[in-house]
């Protein structure tokens, strides 16, 4: 008999071991080394040495409170922008999309063969003063004759959803493709109109790829900071923007370390009063 | 000094106790303490490679085959094979990126780095000990740096740095758009330019224009002109006459139109090549800031030194400025530190040697102002300066 049908109990254990180890050396070490440098205090002038100083802390809520409330905002508005234009276009690809869905898909995704920096500098061409988007809002009157959109938030935002947009198409798309279409049928067949049938059978059937697709949508777009750089002004700087300069220009490595983790406590409290909301089981639903 | 601080942080860490936490913070300790003896010999005896990391577009290139001339010129006289690597994109990426290795004393593996003086990490890597002595003797040709470049306050006796190239800081505008937009007086104040002007992000740069425009010394910084200059910067940002702080990513939004006017580097403008777009030193004054070669720790100094020897041939350095149009070699096109250079850019291509954003003329070299390498390093300046920018 082989070994793994003597310690049949110890297969699983097996199995998880390299991506148990990937985790901890990749992802848990340098978090603890994070954890470590947030305590430190010093400069890089006589070195960082560790004292327990929750002082970085303190600092950073009260210092740069104005950039972490932004980029909560921020994100939160473009996951919510993200999610009302990819529904109807998942939605469309996945029951009308027939033959042509793959190649549909691709097109989601096309953008993403372009590297993130060049795709965001696009937008710069895209909302420039004299652009064609500029120049339509001016003649709507929507922007005042001198009004522009780059080095606003209304660009920064736009950039986020943009660049963030197949992170929540995808999820919404499989989940949506394995709504069985003869559920739709029998609530149909049983006198319910197309928006109640909507309402009640696919958009709750759909709801473990709304959860994950604003998940993967929102925690990135949270500590995004190259959409704020480029297409923002001075008073559009997100948290990622304030975190790589302490770390960079400043080398404040324990200020940055410490909003790092702050950064992280607020979305780990807003996924899981999200979850609250909407019910730990479309989290794991996604899964099936 | 060096030594003392890493070896107390050894002991910190250590005593710090706790599992997986300390790991990477006792690892980072214990390398500490010996100064990177690998590589760093005094022996005059010629390595087979050369480890060279330079910014990007920063040597003369044979537009047909994709070599560098100067480089393999290199190798034929000395047998000394260029590893040329262009990884450096800004002075904080590249140092964010070395500093780990060389505050554990560890080598980074390259035997010559470039580092601007308007940015804090060059005076910073000195400061530390994090790089090698130059072996002078091996460096004959150090005669022909130009007088301007001889005393810096980072290095007062080039004991440690020499430089690659230099550029200016300086106003470029758009002559479609705006009348032009000479001094920081006009960029800043100029109530028809709100929202159309950008200011560069690196304080050396942006605070030498606008102290020259008050008045001030920008060699020599104090709390009070620093206030000054800072508030000045504050006021035209919080009014919305700035609209943006940015590294080189002004250039295409200068191109493009959306920008009338920007606070800019030489070398960018004559990179764009645009003949509506003009770059002048502003009349008060304009920045200059070189890139310089360094040695880090472990890097071959006898090696370094003999390339630096080689570079500052005034024969050499003319062809790697103005590259040979005769031979499809195109030049560096910044301004050269070797004095000579010029009468030798001028065989090869007079049009390089005539262009004064390349060969400035004295006039222009005497308006032209170097930053306070140790304001550059005021930590509390800096903080205030990155606050400012992104508020």
């Amino acid at each position: 008999m082989s070994y793994f049908h003597r310690h049949r109990e110890l297969t699983p254990y097996l199995l998880l071991a390299p991506g148990v180890l990937f985790l901890a050396v990749f992802f848990v070490v340098p978090l603890g080394f994070l954890a470590y440098q947030s305590l430190e205090s010093g400069n890089i002038d006589f070195g960082y040495a560790f004292t327990w100083s929750w002082s970085n802390y303190w600092h950073a809520l009260r210092d740069y409170r104005a950039q972490f409330v932004r980029s909560l905002e921020y994100a939160g508005i473009a996951t919510l922008l993200a999610l009302l234009i990819s529904y109807p276009v998942a939605y469309w690809i996945a029951f009308r999309g027939g033959r042509w869905k793959n190649l549909l898909l691709l097109f989601i995704v096309a953008p993403f063969f372009v590297t993130y920096l060049i795709r965001t500098l696009a937008w710069e061409t895209i909302l420039s003063d004299n652009g064609f988007v500029v120049n339509t809002l001016q003649s709507l009157h929507v922007l005042g004759p001198s009004g522009r959109l780059l080095a606003t938030s209304t660009a920064v935002v736009t950039g986020i959803t943009y660049n963030f947009l197949p992170f929540m198409a995808l999820p919404l798309y499989v989940s949506l493709e394995q709504i069985d279409g003869r559920l739709i049928e029998a609530a149909e067949d049983l006198y319910a109109s197309k928006l109640h049938a909507f309402l009640r059978v696919t958009l709750p059937l759909s709801l473990p790829g709304v959860v994950a697709g604003t998940l993967l949508t929102f925690i990135p777009a949270a500590g995004d900071f190259i959409n704020a750089q480029l297409l923002g002004g001075p008073d559009n700087h997100m948290i990622g923007n304030v975190i790589q300069s302490k770390f960079l220009e400043l080398t404040d490595y324990p200020a940055a370390a410490a909003m790092s983790f702050i950064l992280m406590a607020a979305i780990l409290v807003a996924v899981f009063v999200y979850a609250r909301l909407v019910g730990t089981e479309q989290l794991t639903g996604t899964a099936v | 000094m060096t030594d003392q601080l890493t070896r107390r942080e050894l002991l910190q860490r250590g005593a710090a106790g706790g599992a997986a936490l300390t790991i990477p913070g006792l690892l980072a300790a214990c390398g500490g303490t010996s100064k990177a003896g690998a590589g760093s010999t005094t022996s005059h005896k010629l390595a087979k490679t050369l480890n060279f990391s330079n910014w990007t577009l920063y040597m003369d290139v044979n537009s047909k085959k994709h070599t560098n001339p100067s480089l393999i010129q290199f190798q034929k006289k000395y047998g000394v094979h260029v590893d040329y690597v262009e990884d450096i994109n800004d002075n904080a990426g590249f140092f964010g990126k070395i500093q780990g290795a060389l505050s554990r004393g560890q080598s980074i593996h390259r035997d010559i780095i470039v580092l601007t003086d308007n940015d804090r990490y060059l005076a910073l890597m000195i400061k530390k000990g994090w790089c090698e002595k130059l072996d002078k003797s091996a460096i004959p040709n150090i005669k022909n740096l130009v007088d301007v470049q001889k005393h810096p306050n980072f290095d007062p006796n080039r004991d440690y740095s020499l430089p690659w190239q230099s550029g200016m800081t300086g106003i470029a505008y758009n002559d479609t758009l705006t009348d032009p937009v000479l001094s920081i007086d006009e960029l800043f104040g100029n109530p028809k330019l709100k929202g159309k002007i950008t200011c560069l992000n690196s304080m050396g740069d942006a605070l030498t224009l606008v102290m020259l425009s008050n008045g001030d010394d920008p060699s020599k910084v104090t709390d009070k002109s620093f206030n000054a200059a800072f508030n000045r910067v504050k006021k035209a940002a919080d009014s919305k006459q700035i609209r943006q702080f940015t590294g080189n990513d002004y250039a295409p939004i200068l191109a493009r139109g959306d920008l009338s006017a920007a606070m800019s580097w030489s070398g960018d403008i004559a990179q764009l090549g645009q003949k509506q777009i003009h770059w002048n030193v502003p009349k008060d004054g304009g920045a200059l800031w070189t890139d310089n070669m360094l040695i880090p720790n472990g890097g071959n100094v006898y090696t370094a030194s003999v390339y630096m020897n080689y570079v500052y041939d005034p024969k050499v350095q003319g062809l790697m400025e103005a590259g040979d149009p005769k031979r499809n070699i195109t030049g560096i096109y910044y301004i050269p530190p070797v004095a000579g250079a010029g009468e030798w850019a001028r065989k090869y291509d007079p049009t390089v040697a005539n262009n004064p954003l390349i060969f400035p003329n004295k006039k222009m070299l005497d308006s032209v102002h170097i930053f306070d390498s140790k304001a550059l390093n005021n930590q509390k300046y800096l903080e205030q300066w990155q606050n400012l920018i992104s508020s």
